[in-house]
């Protein structure tokens, strides 16, 4: 590991002149998890840590039914799960913030880090897409938000300019009907990096029509996809075999992935079909 | 001290105090407290931190290495490369559990003229401390010159394929060496019988190929090394190490010391399973220290020891064997190819030995070649060449039972080597429990139940390891208070302080807590082999048992002195008592052990026992395993519903930690199984040098194993021990191949059979 300066910043406005003095070699420190890794590893040239999570903003959980659903973005994930208006009303945050590591792991990493490390196989992304997550951002020029879905540009990129980090993620509040379900696969049962993965939220009207979607795949592209396509084979019917095949089928076709030691294109074109196709079943039990 | 809760001993041990019961180990208190020593918390005044840099390349020839900018680094007090060695001749020394050529020991300590693998040692800094040292390594300018790396065991046999050894000829078991240079560095062939005639008389001909990958042993402590060349020419070495003596004697000759000169103090040992057999560091560390007159310590982290230390061979193997409609096995042809990594030496030989070593077959031929690769040099892994030989072999056996729809184990049965059966290689066994595990592991509960339910499946296999003997060293003395502090050589990875100490306290007729056991440097105890080959509580037991018998003896010396007899007069009972002539009023003498121990003072001062053991024989063992399956065909994910083990052990000295060692060989096994592989790409990088890609079986991926002991003692050991480290690794690839196929009726022919592989064979073939 490289020599590192380490600064604690205890506002979002601290936190923005930090980043931005230290320029390309300064990176935002929320739980760790993956940025220390990669600074003892040096595969990241890192001189200052800028520490976001003694600022209170960063670490919140707020909701109303009127607003919705906003986090700090360093909020640690056992704080998510553990969360009783988050079990409830966004089961599939539970559902990513419990599998992201184990539990050490998840008393530090956050969705925010998640996000802004912009891996393709997060396991916290697709989940944000399809809960329809909005990206606040601070920096030099004050705030902006962007759709989460906007928001990875390519494997570890993003959106963020100097200076700028994200302060926090605004989710509506669930419609009426609303269910949502991720998976991912890996080889074993836990402690592993997803060879592909899945989310997918669906609203059923009354008669079981499915009246929205949203369907978003993971490590098979370079980032993180929206297949619209899978949720319009969904959406105006109800759900039957014939409909979560073609979304499943969507999906596939959306593939872009790579063949490495996680697994091979043909295997990962495959998979974002199979995990479609369950997640929208299991969605739909959670609407229901 | 701690005794475990006492659980009834075995019908077989039920004789005995100590043996067969399951006292809490020795060394237990300081490793859960986290006081044990291993080889990393090696802290000595002024220590230099040092570390390697490693190539880049599979396969390049050095074109010049330059130092002077790491010299010129604050901080940095030595860099090395092979040229600051002595010239090593091309001698054969032992390393454990095989030999190998001292050049090629030092070129794969740190290369010479050429990179043979990615991560292959080419120079070494020591400098203050470890980020100096970590800057040091990047300054180093290396010039390569690519060559195409060879890859693949098939491609590298090939006439004309790229070599990696200019100077490498195939040897042949006659002795004689091939025209050409050549990757296959020997070809080694067993027979018996009339092959052609034994596949005319077959009915059934059942043949298969198949191919495993790499896989390394997974243990948790990473390599380390540390050394101290002191002024006056004598050298400390301090590592973790299965054999501190094979240490000794690899370092010395490579520093041109004599080994009087080098002392090897073995730290504590997170594991090793083989892999730390061969020396990576410790050579490292000597020289730098011998250059910087300081001591320095060298560790690996993770990606180092997946790159750079000794996996097991990936290998190609072909089968054909031919059985009569009743399930008599009549012919077997065996063809074993081993990726030996980047040096000869592949446990190809081990592996042709087993192939066939549970059933009595008339007609064998088994090929096997040892066949170099641009892949770290292989080393030993637990029953190192038997999991793949036997996965071959089990596999087509296997197969053929279904084929002739016979019961899986009662074909096993049918063809058991027993007593007096031949191997192809010479070996005839004595007293065996091939069959007694077959006959257990029919009368298990799991055997008896019914599996229900689709995609899932059951599947059987046999496993068989020699096991070795060889040299063991040990001594005790006896205290005053009549504790009996034992010191042994054999460092302890698998509960052998406390097997070792039971044996000693069974002969002497204490308990097991009133021995203490040491594991000492090799200045302060005989020559021990390695801890390996499943040896150590068979050797080390008869060493144990030697130096009891030896105190039993100076025991009742002692007593003939106070009772002032002849010393003939005297027995040194089982219970602990010694006896001696009635006095002279007609009453019985005796002592107690602890009342004796507290006179050895006064009749002559305190004794000590000792013992040197070689045992050139062992106790062969044999395990049969069954495995229930459940398969998702969507993904190709394969979990193991439940997993019995059974094994003959000879006799079980602590029954909890042989149920151990059959846990952890599954857990491996099914690991080598279902997951895991040295991952390449085409240019020869490993691609999954981490235990996040290198993906060994996690707790959540594995049931509660059930283990069954047989024991069928060995006549060839006082209390009839076989080792037992080894066997278990082997049954479990073929045993999940037979339940695989029996769930989705695929037979798999590749190792790792990974969700992937598993797709790729169903929904996704080609
Ligand atoms: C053992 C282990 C297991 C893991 N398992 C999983 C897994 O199963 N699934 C998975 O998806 N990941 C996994 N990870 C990766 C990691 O834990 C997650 O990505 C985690 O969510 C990262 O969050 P963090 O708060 O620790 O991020 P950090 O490491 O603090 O930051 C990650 C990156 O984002 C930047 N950053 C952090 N917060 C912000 C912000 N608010 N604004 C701008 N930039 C920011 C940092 O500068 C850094 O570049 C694992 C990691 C480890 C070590």
């Amino acid at each position: 590991m490289q020599a590192v300066k380490y600064a604690r910043a205890g506002s979002v406005e601290e936190a923005v002149s930090l980043l931005q003095d230290g320029g390309d070699t300064a990176r935002p420190l929320a739980g760790g998890t993956d940025v220390i890794v990669q600074a003892r590893e040096r595969t990241r040239d890192i001189n200052l840590f800028v520490d976001i999570k003694h600022i209170p903003e960063l670490i919140s959980i707020e909701y109303s039914a009127d607003s919705g659903l906003t986090i700090g973005a360093a909020t640690p994930c056992y704080q998510l799960y553990g969360d009783s208006t988050i079990s409830e009303l966004y089961p599939a945050l539970v559902d990513s913030t419990s599998l992201i590591g184990g539990t050490a792991i998840q008393g530090r990493a956050s969705l925010g880090g998640n996000l802004c490390n912009s891996s393709p196989a997060a396991d916290g992304i697709p989940s944000l897409i399809v809960l329809e997550a909005q990206v606040e951002i601070a920096g030099p020029n004050g705030r902006r938000t962007v759709a989460v879905e906007d928001f990875c540009t390519s494997p570890g990129r993003n959106v963020l300019g100097d200076g700028e980090f994200v302060v926090k993620l605004h989710f509506p509040a669930p419609a009426e009907g609303s269910g949502a379900r991720f998976l991912r696969f890996i080889p074993r049962n836990e402690m592993d990096i997803a060879v592909a993965n899945a989310a997918t939220q669906v609203r059923l009207a009354a008669d079981g029509t499915v009246t929205w979607a949203r369907v978003s795949v993971g490590a098979i592209a370079p980032t993180p996809l929206l297949v619209s396509d899978a949720a319009d084979a969904l959406v105006g019917q109800p759900l039957s075999e014939e409909t979560i095949a073609a979304a499943a089928a969507a999906s596939s076709a959306a593939a872009n992935p790579i063949t490495d030691m996680r697994g091979s294109i043909r295997q990962r074109v495959h998979l974002a079909g199979v995990l479609t196709e369950r997640t929208i079943r299991q969605a739909a039990e959670r609407a229901a | 001290m701690v005794t475990a809760q006492s659980q009834p001993q075995s019908a077989e041990t039920e004789k005995y105090n100590v043996i067969g019961t399951r006292p809490i180990r020795h060394d237990g208190v300081d490793k859960v407290t986290g006081a044990a020593q291993y080889g990393a918390d090696l802290n000595l005044p002024g220590m230099l931190a040092g570390r390697v840099l490693r190539s880049p390349h599979a396969h390049a020839r050095i074109v010049s290495i330059d130092t002077s900018k790491a010299e010129a680094l604050e901080g940095v007090l030595a860099v090395i490369t092979n040229a600051d060695f002595p010239r090593a001749s091309d001698e054969v020394i032992d390393t454990g559990e095989g030999t190998a050529q001292l050049n090629w020991v030092l070129d794969n300590v740190i290369a010479s003229d050429k990179v043979l693998y990615k991560g292959h040692a080419v120079a070494a800094v020591a400098a203050t401390d470890h980020h100096i040292a970590e800057d040091a390594i990047e300054l180093i300018d290396v010039e390569y010159e690519l060559l195409t790396p060879v890859l693949d065991v098939r491609d590298a046999m090939v006439d004309g394929s790229p070599l990696l050894h200019e100077s490498l000829y195939t040897g042949s078991m006659d002795g004689s060496k091939s025209d050409n240079p050549s990757n296959t560095a020997s070809h080694l062939q067993f027979t018996k019988g009339d092959l052609d005639a034994g596949f005319a008389e077959a009915e059934v001909v059942i043949e298969r190929e198949f191919e495993t990958s790499m896989a390394h042993q997974g243990y948790i402590e990473p390599h380390n090394g540390s050394a101290y060349y002191r002024a006056d020419g004598t050298l400390d070495i301090w590592t973790s190490t299965q054999g501190a003596f094979v240490v000794r004697d690899s370092v010395a000759p490579l520093l041109q010391l004599s080994p009087s000169q080098v002392k090897v103090t073995p730290m504590e040992i997170g594991g090793g399973f083989g892999g730390k057999i061969p020396v990576y560091l410790e050579p490292l560390a000597a020289l730098l220290s011998q250059k910087t007159g300081r001591p320095v310590k060298l560790t690996m982290n993770r990606e180092e020891v997946l790159l750079a230390t000794g996996p097991t061979s990936g290998t190609y193997m072909r089968v054909r064997m031919g059985a009569k409609r009743d399930g008599t096995l009549v012919a077997a042809d065996v063809h074993l190819a081993f990726e030996a990594g980047a040096y000869p030496g592949s446990p190809v030989g081990a592996g042709a030995m087993c192939a066939l070593a549970p059933y009595d077959i008339p007609n064998q031929r088994i090929d096997g070649y040892d066949v170099v690769v641009n892949k770290p040099k292989t080393a030993a892994y637990r029953a190192p060449g038997a999991p793949q030989s036997e996965f071959a072999t089990e596999s087509v056996l296997n197969e053929l039972a279904e084929e002739l729809g016979i019961d899986p184990i009662e074909i096993r049965m049918k063809n058991a080597a027993e007593e007096g059966a031949q191997r192809a290689d010479g070996f005839t066994y004595g007293v065996v429990g091939n069959v007694e595990c077959m006959t257990a592991a029919q009368e298990s509960p799991h055997w008896q139940s019914e599996l229900e339910g689709p995609n899932r499946g059951r599947g059987v296999a046999q496993g068989f390891w020699f096991n070795i003997g060889f040299e063991s060293s040990a001594y005790a003395q006896v205290n005053g208070d009549g504790t009996v502090p034992l010191v042994l050589g054999s460092t302890d990875i698998g509960g052998t302080r406390a097997s070792l100490a039971m044996q000693l306290a069974e002969t002497l007729g204490i308990s097991a807590e009133e021995v203490r056991p040491h594991v000492v440097d090799t200045n302060s105890v005989g020559y021990t082999q390695v801890t390996g080959g499943s040896r150590t509580t068979f050797a080390g037991g008869w060493a144990a048992y030697e130096t009891a018998m030896d105190i039993r003896r100076q025991m009742e010396e002692r007593a003939a002195v106070i009772w002032e007899c002849d010393a003939s007069d005297v027995t040194y009972g089982d219970d602990a008592i010694i006896r001696g002539p009635a006095d002279e009023d007609g009453n019985d003498q005796q002592l107690t052990f602890k009342e004796l121990a507290a006179q050895l003072a006064s009749t002559g001062g305190h004794i000590v026992g000792r013992a040197d053991v070689n045992k050139t024989s062992s106790g062969p063992a044999f395990a049969t395993h069954i495995v229930d399956v459940e398969v998702d065909p969507d993904t190709g994910k394969v979990d193991i519903l439940r997993y019995t083990a059974v094994q003959d052990a000879g006799t079980a000295i602590h029954p909890a930690y042989v149920e151990g060692q059959m846990q952890g060989g599954v857990a491996q096994g099914v690991g080598m199984a279902l997951n895991e592989e040295y991952y390449y790409d085409d240019s020869g990088d490993l691609k999954n040098a981490s235990l996040l890609d290198y993906r060994m079986p996690t707790a959540l991926d594995l049931p509660m194993i059930e283990p069954i002991i047989v024991e069928v003692p060995n006549p060839g050991h006082p209390y009839g021990v076989r080792g037992v480290g080894e066997v278990p690794i082997i049954p479990p690839a073929p045993a999940v191949r037979a339940a695989i196929a029996n769930a989705i009726g695929v037979h798999m022919s590749e190792l790792p059979m990974s969700p992937r592989a598993i797709l790729e064979a169903t929904v996704l073939e080609e």
